[in-house]
Parts: structure tokens; sequence; C-alpha cells
């Protein structure tokens, strides 16, 4: 492998972290309160309504149901709007985080599903508001099981971003494309999804390790 | 009784409407008070709607019908900050705890006073106390899981008791514990009832709960309040098909071992003595002062309340007159006679 490669390997490597860092941060930034209302809302809990969960849980399936790189093309003309710009690592979060911002609030509804209803009827029967139920009981309840599901998160926004090489995102992804798959260079190939995979068992393993620390 | 009412129930009715099956009726009809100061029993079997029947009493369960009256308030017509108020002074305790496991014992204990809205250092100070109170005052640190299961209910006893109420509901406290932690447990309620004149209501499908602690107990049956009185009249002198299960689990065809009987059918009676009588050794007075006879088909005796309690189940003398002689010696010691019917 030339000089070059290596170079364009490590870059790519930068590039892939960002990408997954700053969507990671952005799709928990919006899809965290998605999910907490998508529970809230949902049948026999605190704030009970079948409208607003139906809504969300719509737009919550649609996004979800689209594949990927249908997604990265259809928002083009947001990543455009928002960024200045459709390619490159920057305008690659756009999409990233779009994508990403179902899969944590479907996540993230699940774990508050995990908290046991006793701890809820013990805050109600304590006289406490539903507000501080959510942010005192529930969500603290909760952290083990949300920080599994973010290492699943983190680690699914990784292979996303890989994807977005096909629409001139940069990172890893890109790599594997251009050299890998345009040009034939099949060492570059096997070696951006070798770290990828090191990557991905590096993110999961953390989680998990996290997730067991914290957990009483 | 002269104390006052805590609780008040008033034609309480539930009916769970349920989508397309038909719908559930929990409680019917229910009226009943609970006194001040007093260890209140609510004992029936799974699914005779007590723990519905215990969560009307601070509302996490609304009424269908009827009403239900803290401190002479209908619970019903609180707005949310008036009944968040009055939950202030109606703790509960739960057959699985209910403490937050990521939260130390500590932070836990002290949460229903940060609801209340009291100062850090205040609530720090009050929860320690509380701690001490149920003996846990070392365990501060350490996380709910890290304790047993007897220990968790005490943390949550401490937790109950912070905002200094003036009842708690305990929702079958002890079920999910071992005998001897059960008893520590029991100790523990009864003495928090003397020492801080707590009104304490008790929800269990175990005769011994209620007969080691209860002062009162109703008894319920498939929704319906089948029978409510002091625990030492209900013990000895059960009227309702309910009660007499729980108190002859098996019947009172199991108390009678059929190979005692004498030979034909003889008239049987259940003598029920309480702790005055329990001592006195009267069926060998009966035949020493009368020379009359009695069978003894069975005899079982316990503990309520700390005075002992007992039934014997009797087979009279053919001869009828001998059996009036009997009947009125036993009525003349003040002991309860109560006839026995072959299919009760």
């Amino acid at each position: 492998m030339t000089e070059y490669i290596q170079q364009a390997i490590l870059n790519g490597i930068i590039e892939t972290l960002q990408m997954t860092f700053f969507s990671s941060i952005f799709a928990y930034i919006i899809g965290l309160p998605i999910g907490v209302i998508l529970y809230l809302t949902s049948r026999g809990h605190l704030y009970e309504n079948p409208v607003v969960n139906a809504v969300i849980g719509f737009l919550v399936n649609v996004f979800r149901s689209l594949p990927f790189l249908i997604l990265l093309v259809l928002f083009i003309p947001v990543t455009r709007w928002i960024v200045g710009s459709s390619i490159g690592t920057t305008a690659s979060i756009v999409p990233l985080t779009i994508g990403t911002i179902p899969i944590v609030a479907r996540m993230v509804e699940s774990s508050l599903n995990e908290v046991s209803a006793g701890i809820i009827e013990a805050a109600n029967s304590m006289a406490a508001k539903p507000w501080f139920i959510v942010v005192h009981f529930i969500i603290p309840e909760a952290i083990p099981s949300l920080l599994l599901g973010g290492a699943i998160n983190v680690a699914t926004v990784l292979g996303y971003s890989a994807m977005a090489g096909v629409i001139g995102g940069g990172g890893l992804g890109a790599l594997a494309l251009q050299y890998g798959y345009y040009r034939y260079q099949k060492d570059v190939l096997w070696v951006t999804v070798g770290i990828l995979i090191i990557m991905v068992m590096i993110i999961q393993e953390a989680g998990i390790i996290l997730s067991k620390r914290v957990r009483r | 009784m002269a104390a006052n009412t805590v609780f008040e129930l008033r034609n309480v009715g539930k009916v769970y409407k349920a989508d397309k099956e038909a719908d559930f009726e929990a409680l019917r009809d229910i009226n009943l008070e609970i006194y001040e100061g007093e260890i209140f029993g609510i004992i029936g079997m799974s699914g005779a709607g007590k723990s519905t029947l215990v969560r009307t009493l601070n509302r996490l369960e609304d009424v269908t019908s009827g009403e239900v009256n803290f401190y002479g308030e209908n619970l019903a017509e609180m707005n949310g900050a008036r009944l968040r108020q009055a939950r202030q002074s109606i703790s509960m305790i739960f057959q699985n705890f209910n403490l937050l496991t990521q939260k130390t014992v500590l932070e836990n204990v002290m949460l229903p006073l940060k609801i209340a809205g009291v100062k850090k250092s205040k609530r720090k100070e009050i929860a320690l106390e509380m701690l001490q109170v149920v003996g846990l005052a070392d365990k501060a640190k350490a996380y709910p899981l890290q304790l047993s299961g007897g220990q968790r209910q005490r943390v949550a006893i401490a937790r109950a008791l912070t905002n200094n109420p003036k009842v708690l509901l305990c929702d079958e406290a002890t079920s999910a514990l071992d005998p001897k932690m059960t008893e520590e447990i029991l100790n523990l309620l009864q003495e928090i009832n003397r020492t801080r004149k707590l009104t304490v209501v008790i929800i269990t499908h175990e005769m011994s709960v209620v007969e080691k602690i209860c002062d009162r107990v109703a008894i319920l049956d498939d929704g319906n309040l089948a029978e409510i009185g002091k625990v030492t009249d209900i013990f000895t002198k059960p009227t309702s098909r309910a009660a007499k299960t729980l108190v002859f689990p098996n019947g009172i065809e199991d108390m009678i071992n059929p190979f005692d009987r004498g030979h034909g059918l003889k008239r049987l009676v259940r003598i029920a003595f309480d702790g005055t009588s329990c001592n006195e050794p009267f069926i060998a007075s009966l035949v020493e002062e009368t020379g009359k006879k009695v069978n003894i088909l069975s005899a079982n005796t316990k503990s309520v309340n700390g005075i002992g309690y007992g039934q014997m189940v009797l087979e009279l003398p053919e001869d009828e007159t001998d059996q009036q002689i009997v009947l009125s010696y036993f009525t003349g010691k003040g002991l309860s006679v109560v006839e026995v019917e072959e299919d009760d």
C-alpha cells in the first residue's frame, strides 16, 4: 500500500469518527425526547394520548422503513440548505442524523418500557408530579438499558456512515468504495472493512462495559 | 369506637371496562371504616379485589361508584394539588418493594422529601433518622439489590415514613418474604404503629399475618365484603363462607378425622376459646364436675396478637339431656359454642 493510501485510510478513520460522533449526538438530542414522548403517550402511561402517539409513531415508522441509501438521496436538498453543500463529511452528518433519529426514538422507548410499573406506582403514591416521575424515577432506572441501546445505535450510525460514501460523503466507506470497488484495489477494501469491524466491536464492548459499570 | 375515622368507604364499586370481553367487577358495594391508630387487615384469596381496594384509598385507582372519604373528604373530588397533599399523608409499601435500583438506600429514602420540596440538608437528616428507625443506618450507601428482601422492605418502610404520614398502606408487604423476615417486618410495623400512632392498613392473603398484628379485619370474597370485625371475633366465630375458608383453609371436614368418630352420627359442636379460658383444663373439669364425656375430634390453638385462641370440635354424648348438660357447662364457662353441620 502506498503512503498516499495509508494517509487516506488515516483520514478516513478520522472522518468516520467525526461523522459517527456528531450524528449520534444530534440523533440523541432529537431522538431521546421523541422516545420519551412515545413512551409517555402510549397506552397506560403517564400522558396517555392515542392521537399524539399514533402520529409520532407513524412518522418514526416511515423514516425507519426508508432504506438509508434512498434517504441519503432524498435529503440532499435539505442537507444543502442546512450545510450549504451536499458532499463531504459535514454534509453527511445531516442525513445520518435524520436516519438515526427514529432508531434512537424506538430504542429509548423500549428501554423506558423496561422500567417496572411498580416504580411508577410508588412514585405516584409519593405524590410526585408526572414530570418529576420521568426525570427522577423512570430515566434513572432506565440508564443501564439506555447505555446498551446507545452502543447499538452508535454502531448503526457507523455502518450508515460507510454508506454515505456513495453520494460523496467522506470516511472509510468512501475509501472502500472508491479504491476497493471502482479501482479493484482489494487490499484497500479489506483493510477498511477490517477497521470498520474493529470500530464496531470497540463501540459495542464499550457500551456493554459502561452499562455494567453503572448497573447496580 | 370513639377514635377518629381515617377512611370511610361508602358503597364503593369498581368496574374495569374491557374492550371486547365482559366488564370485570372488581369491587361491589363495599362499606367500611378504618379508625385512627388501628392496624386494619384486608384479607382475601387472590383475585378477591384486595389490591384494588387498597389502591382506592390513595386513589391510585379511581372508584366507579360510591365514595372514599379520607378524614371526611371525598378523594374523588380532590384536584391534583389537593390529592398530592393527601398522598403525602398516605404512604404505601409494596410486595416488590418498588425501590429505585439505580439509587442508594439513602437516595431512595430521601425521594419523598425531595418531592415534598424539603431542603437538601434537611432531607439527609430526616432520611438517616428514618433508616435508624428501621435499623438500617449502616446501609445508607448500599444499593437496594445488595440487600436481602427483608432489608429492602425495611428501606421501603423508612421511605414511607419520611413525610410523617398518618396512614401506611401495605400491599402484600410480606408476601415475597420468608417466614423469619415476615416476622421481622410485622414486628416493625407493629412497633411503628404503637410508637408513631400510625394507622396501618395491611393487605394480605395470609391469615397468619392478620392473626399476628391486626386489630380488625375485613374479609373480601370475589369483590364483596364478606365479613368485617375484630380479628379475635372473626377467628373464633367466622360466619361467612370466605371467613371459614380462611380460618380453616382445608374446610371444617379436614379438622375432623373420620376414624375418631364414635359409631353412629352424633351431634358435633365447635368450641372457640379465647385467651381467658385457654389455660383452663375445661374438658377435664367437665368430666369431673358433670360426669359427662365428650369425644375430641380435633383441636387447634393459635396465638392472635400474643393471646392464645383456639377451637375444638367435639362430639357430644348421644343422650339429649346429657348434651344439654355439656352445652350449658361450656356456655357457663364463657366459651362460644357453635353447632357444626356436616356440610359446613
